[in-house]
């Protein structure tokens, strides 16, 4: 029997949604599912003779034994200190901004454009910055502080601390922005009248700003520890290789080596499943967060 | 009383412009150094490197747009940033229309996922991809670094753009369904041309990530006539070691377009970069 029209109609209004998924799902599927899929496979197998066997977990068993993983570990770990630095320095330069200084808008441009700018080329800069003979070893030799000449990027001690600096100085800036676009979203009366009951700029500060900066803080941290823990690729590549001697060694580019300079696929596979255990921790916060704050938005 | 006030208010005042000027010029100084070097001869680089350059040495541009292949390296950047951008932004759109404007089963979990989806790191993915890529003869190509682009660019433009979607009303798309309108020409025809400010800033922050992208450029365009400019920049630490003028010349025209963008849209930037986490 033919299907009269408002029966069509509903058969459509059904099916259509997912028409207009389709090619998101897709795409999605080819680069983040089946990868994700296979990535956990080839973790578990190893060549041999032109065929891949199941080797269990030897793949991982090799890589915790592994010098250099663990060095890049531990190095990824060590940068997390960044996270807390990055938090309070945008926060004070957000409230700054926020206290409308004169001129806040042109230093809100200029402090966000690091954000923006390429990694290999803030890297490359830097590295020139930080070069033996660079700008701030001039520097410092002219103003007499010849003591402080180092090799930042070549000294196995400095060249983790450097890294960590540029690090800071390109990624601070999209705090800044995010602390001050959620300030001037809060109601000016809630500031007003904490104001008229007398608070000064600290208590203004400690009772009204952070607490309605609480959520947007905690989601500033979760995407720093995330960004610490599997972006800084660029970083390293460019301005050390890993070196001197893997003192910048991390995580990311373990898995490039491993995977297309040394031919480890399955040894590159392990770490990665190992990197999105972590980070998958860390994602599942973050969708929690946004979640929280999407539900206090929403009206019905 | 009064007096003592206005002091600490002055004092106040002065330390919060010192620091926040002292981070300025701090977050400056880097792009300074690099546009006074770009002009410099190489002895004058040597001789004062913060210094205003004495007169502009305009021929470090030809030496960085002669080297490297400078122009190829431009192109295919400028392909796979136009290519992922457009392809990544239909497909997207697509989607977020669905979860904005219709009910289907499985509705809340499937954005759950998108959206976790969003900061998976790349990384973790390129070793299968690669693997995948290499078996359907797609590594190598624009297509197929195209479509790795655009599937990383979906979950964050999926999850802007039905956020933009929710705010426009029902009631705009029922009297347009009511004139008998399908929901591809609705969507084609009213929500995509309502939607323009969204659009513009997706496409401002999309187009600047592939721009900088590093790691998938890498692996995926590995033939010398297809690298991207990042590619080519972060090759150039070893190489050009000594010509830096030279090299703070490529730099800078590599910068230049993102300057531009950003000063002419920075609030689409601000707008979709904090998107999401602020309204």
């Amino acid at each position: 029997m033919p299907l009269s029209v408002s029966q069509r109609y509903k058969l459509l209004r059904k099916i259509e949604p997912y028409l207009f998924l389709a090619p998101a799902l897709v795409v999605i599927g080819l680069i983040f599912a089946f990868p994700i899929v296979r990535l956990v496979t080839l973790s578990f197998q190893r060549p041999f003779q032109g065929q891949m066997l199941f080797v269990g977990l030897t793949n991982y068993q090799t890589i915790f034994q592994d010098e250099v993983f663990l060095r890049a570990v531990r190095n990824n770990l060590t940068l997390l200190i960044s996270v807390p630095i990055m938090v309070v320095i945008a926060l004070i330069l957000a409230i700054f901004l926020f206290d409308r200084i004169r001129g806040w808008q042109l230093y809100r441009t200029t402090l966000f454009l690091p954000y923006l700018l390429p990694i290999t080329v803030v890297g490359l800069i830097f590295s020139y910055i930080f070069q033996l003979s660079g700008v701030l070893n001039d520097f410092l030799k002219v103003i007499g502080l010849e003591q402080f000449v180092f090799d930042w990027l070549g000294s196995t001690r400095l060249a983790l601390p450097t890294l960590m600096f540029v690090i800071i100085w390109k990624e601070v800036g999209f705090g800044i922005v995010l602390f001050l676009a959620r300030l001037m979203s809060v109601e000016e009366e809630l500031f007003d009248a904490a104001k008229i009951d007398g608070a000064d700029w600290w208590k203004l500060h400690w009772y009204i700003t952070i607490p309605q900066l609480a959520t947007t803080i905690e989601f500033f941290t979760v995407v720093s520890i995330i960004t610490i823990l599997s972006w800084v690729f660029g970083y390293v590549y460019v301005m050390t290789g890993g070196g001197p001697g893997n003192a910048t060694m991390v995580t990311e580019l373990f898995i490039y080596l491993a995977g297309f300079r040394y031919n480890q696929m399955n040894i590159a596979a392990a770490v990665s499943v190992i990197l999105l255990l972590v980070t998958g921790i860390f994602i599942f916060l973050e969708l929690r967060l946004r979640e929280r704050s999407a539900a206090l938005e929403e009206v019905p | 009383m009064k007096a003592t006030d206005r002091i600490l208010g002055l004092v106040g005042s002065l330390i919060r412009q010192t620091l926040v000027i002292g981070a300025t010029l701090l977050s400056l100084f880097p792009v300074y150094f690099m546009i006074v070097s770009a002009f410099k001869t190489r002895f004058e680089y040597i001789e004062d490197k913060w210094g205003l350059p004495q007169s502009l040495f305009w021929a470090n541009f030809n030496t960085a747009l002669a080297g490297e292949k400078f122009f190829i390296r431009f192109t295919n950047s400028s392909v796979l940033t136009v290519g992922s951008v457009l392809v990544s932004l239909i497909i997207a759109c697509l989607a977020a229309y669905a979860f904005a404007k219709m009910e289907f089963y499985g509705k809340r979990t499937l954005f759950n996922i998108i959206l976790s989806l969003m900061v998976v790191p790349p990384v973790v993915m390129i070793v299968p991809l690669f693997v995948a890529m290499v078996r359907w003869k797609l590594v190598n190509t624009y297509q197929g670094t195209i479509l790795i682009y655009t599937g990383l660019l979906l979950p964050f433009s999926i999850y802007l753009m039905t956020n933009f979607f929710r705010t426009i009303p029902r009631e705009i798309i029922e009297a347009a369904r009511i004139d008998g309108c399908s929901s591809l020409r609705i969507f084609w025809n009213i929500m995509m041309p309502l939607s323009a400010p969204a659009l513009i800033t997706l496409i401002v922050v999309n187009a600047l990530w592939v721009w900088n992208e590093l790691l998938i450029a890498l692996v995926f365009m590995q033939k010398d006539e297809l690298k991207t400019l990042m590619v080519g920049i972060a090759a150039l630490r070893s190489r050009n070691y000594v010509d830096i003028p030279a090299t703070m010349a490529g730099l800078l025209i590599a910068t230049i377009p993102i300057v531009v963008v950003y000063l002419f849209g920075q609030r689409y930037f601000i707008r979709g970069l904090t998107g999401g986490a602020v309204k």
